[in-house]
């Protein structure tokens, strides 16, 4: 009697955990149709062309995302450039040269830069970050480098620039934990064959650990574009919030995130709502796909690495 | 025991440390040109470690110490100013797993040597690779696809391509970690052969667990034994008329 009380305290358990579960999973879908319906105006409407028109007029009801993907991409990009080389840099001075203890502290170090909340990346992009480009970084690269497209234009400091900068380091420690996994997963021996060839300590990182370990890298740094696109509130923060595509890095602009966040709340028409909709499930499934994309690659090599 | 030649390779009064953890005490082998010897020893005896101090690979482990001289040539390779990158290129090295570079070619990871010498000179290092595969008895199996990655290849042809990388520099000596114990009967077998062809090259110095392999392939053995070097005499010698009681117990299987 005791042994089939205790089988069906077990289903039961059973039971409420697999429930539990399947509501969870179940969320995602819920997101994904609920953001089909609520779009489905604007997409009825809009269709396709909707993501290269750069018309996005409240007032005449007429949407166009086309400035926001670009900042999107803009940003994210700009944000990968800079932070790629540097993850990879800190990863191979923690795995390959750092003595322990300090490793061990400066990895926590990063690390807990993914604990700060969004919002106060957004606080210090106000108050440090966007003066320090306004007043300093910007006015010298348009002295010097003036003549690029890139470095023109009066210098905001809030806008492009800033917000790719402090997206750069949100992502940072994303790219650099999974780096270090990586050049963790290289062998030892990988290394000894290359020093008892008589590579120095640079050639050795190079030829053993760099050389194997670019589709790692690769992985991370998709990670790391995953949580770059949908940023939201820092880079609202930081961007100026413009409608525009600039060529110049210095202009604001505006993603899709904080397109969002910018105009849900007075947003008056159902149309305006449907755009914003349909704007957040273009972002999502791409977030989807990149993440996905990633997952695949870091995994497996995490798979190979164990073998 | 007293050399005919030269020593080509010597070491003096050599002691190797892991933090307070003492490997090796005391050993000095003088080792003559053109031949192989055989560092043979149960598990833990330090033999890896004393050869490892040859190359001055050792001091690569975080915590590791090393005393004592080791001349090459006449050399000391321990010498103040003395560069341990520059050490390795003259002294190569096989390793108990083939380990090729995954991300290079068969024929990228033979020159790779050279390549980070700074040779650039294709003709120079197209000869080369080919008769640094020939010398490694590699050369027919790869000659038509020496663009595959050198990870394509078997575990015994691996280990030849690695022992090719280590011969292409053209180094006096090359030392060999167990390098034939993650390998089949065969391969082995191929390697050991070997052995014989290299020694017209370079000196060898072979570290192994196998005391037939020390016996069949080596002119001299020596016999390392807690860190200690016990006993060191031309192989017939050694595996037939041992000197001190502890060689002949392990030789004839009383440990081990």
């Amino acid at each position: 009697m005791r042994n089939r009380a205790a089988n069906l305290g077990d289903r039961r358990f059973q039971r409420t955990l697999m429930a539990l579960s399947g509501s969870v999973v179940s969320v995602l879908g819920l997101i994904a149709v609920y953001l089909v319906k609520l779009s489905w105006p604007a997409i009825r409407e809009f269709g396709l062309p909707f993501f290269w028109s750069t018309d996005w007029d409240p007032v005449k009801d007429h949407f166009g995302a086309g400035a926001f993907i670009f900042g999107t991409v803009t940003s994210s990009f700009l944000a990968l450039l800079i932070a790629v080389p540097l993850s990879i840099s800190v990863a191979l001075f923690l795995t390959e040269l750092a003595p322990r203890k300090i490793a061990a502290l400066v990895a926590f170090m990063v690390e807990m830069l993914a604990a700060i909340p969004s919002v106060v990346y957004g606080l210090w992009g106000i108050f440090f970050l966007a003066p320090l480009l306004r007043l300093h970084v910007q006015p010298f690269l348009s002295r010097h480098f003036g003549w690029v497209f890139l470095f023109q234009g009066p210098p905001y400091g809030i806008g492009m620039f800033a917000a790719a900068l402090i997206l750069a380091i949100m992502v940072t420690p994303t790219i650099t934990a999974i780096c270090r996994e990586v050049f963790r997963a290289v062998p030892e021996t990988q290394r000894e064959a290359a020093l008892g060839l008589g590579a120095t300590k640079w050639e050795t990182i190079q030829l053993a650990v760099v050389k194997s370990s670019w589709s790692g890298i690769f992985g991370a740094s998709i990670l790391g574009l995953g949580r770059a696109l949908g940023e939201t509130m820092a880079v609202t923060m930081l961007i100026g919030n413009r409608n525009e595509i600039s060529a110049s890095l210095f202009a604001p602009g505006q993603t899709m995130a904080s397109v969002i966040a910018n105009e849900y709340a007075e947003a008056e028409s159902s149309t305006h709502i449907a755009a914003l909709a349909y704007v957040g499930l273009a972002l999502f499934i791409v977030s989807f796909v990149t993440n996905f994309i990633a997952r695949r690659i870091v995994l497996r090599l995490q798979g190979g690495a164990s073998r | 025991m007293k050399l005919t030649l030269e020593p080509i390779l010597s070491a003096k009064k050599v002691n190797a440390y892991f933090g307070a953890f003492q490997a090796i005490k005391d050993v000095s082998l003088d080792v003559a040109p053109h031949s192989v010897t055989a560092l043979i020893g149960p598990s833990g005896c330090g033999k890896s470690t004393f050869l490892r101090t040859l190359n001055r690979l050792h001091e690569e482990i975080p915590g590791a110490r090393f005393e004592g001289e080791v001349l090459l040539e006449g050399e000391d390779i321990y010498a103040r100013g003395m560069d341990p990158v520059q050490v390795r290129r003259k002294i190569g090295m096989v390793f108990q797993k083939p380990n090729p570079f995954p991300s290079l070619s068969i024929f990228e990871n033979v020159v790779v040597g050279l390549t980070l010498a700074g040779v650039r000179n294709r003709h120079l290092l197209e000869e080369t690779a080919e008769s640094a595969l020939k010398n490694a008895a590699l050369w027919d199996e790869v000659k038509d696809k020496l663009k595959a990655p050198g990870t394509s290849l078997s575990g015994g042809q691996q280990q030849r391509l690695c022992i090719a990388r280590a011969l292409a520099v053209k180094p006096p000596v090359i030392l060999m970690d167990e390098p034939t114990s993650a390998l089949d009967p065969i391969s082995t077998a191929r390697i050991e052969e070997l052995l014989g062809e290299m020694k017209k090259e370079v000196t060898v110095i072979i570290v192994t667990h196998n005391m037939q392999q020390a016996a069949r392939c080596s002119d001299h053995t020596a016999f390392f034994l807690l860190g200690e070097l016990v006993e060191h005499a031309r192989s017939p010698t050694l595996f037939s008329n041992p000197q001190d009681r502890r060689t002949e117990q392990y030789i004839t299987g009383r440990f081990g």
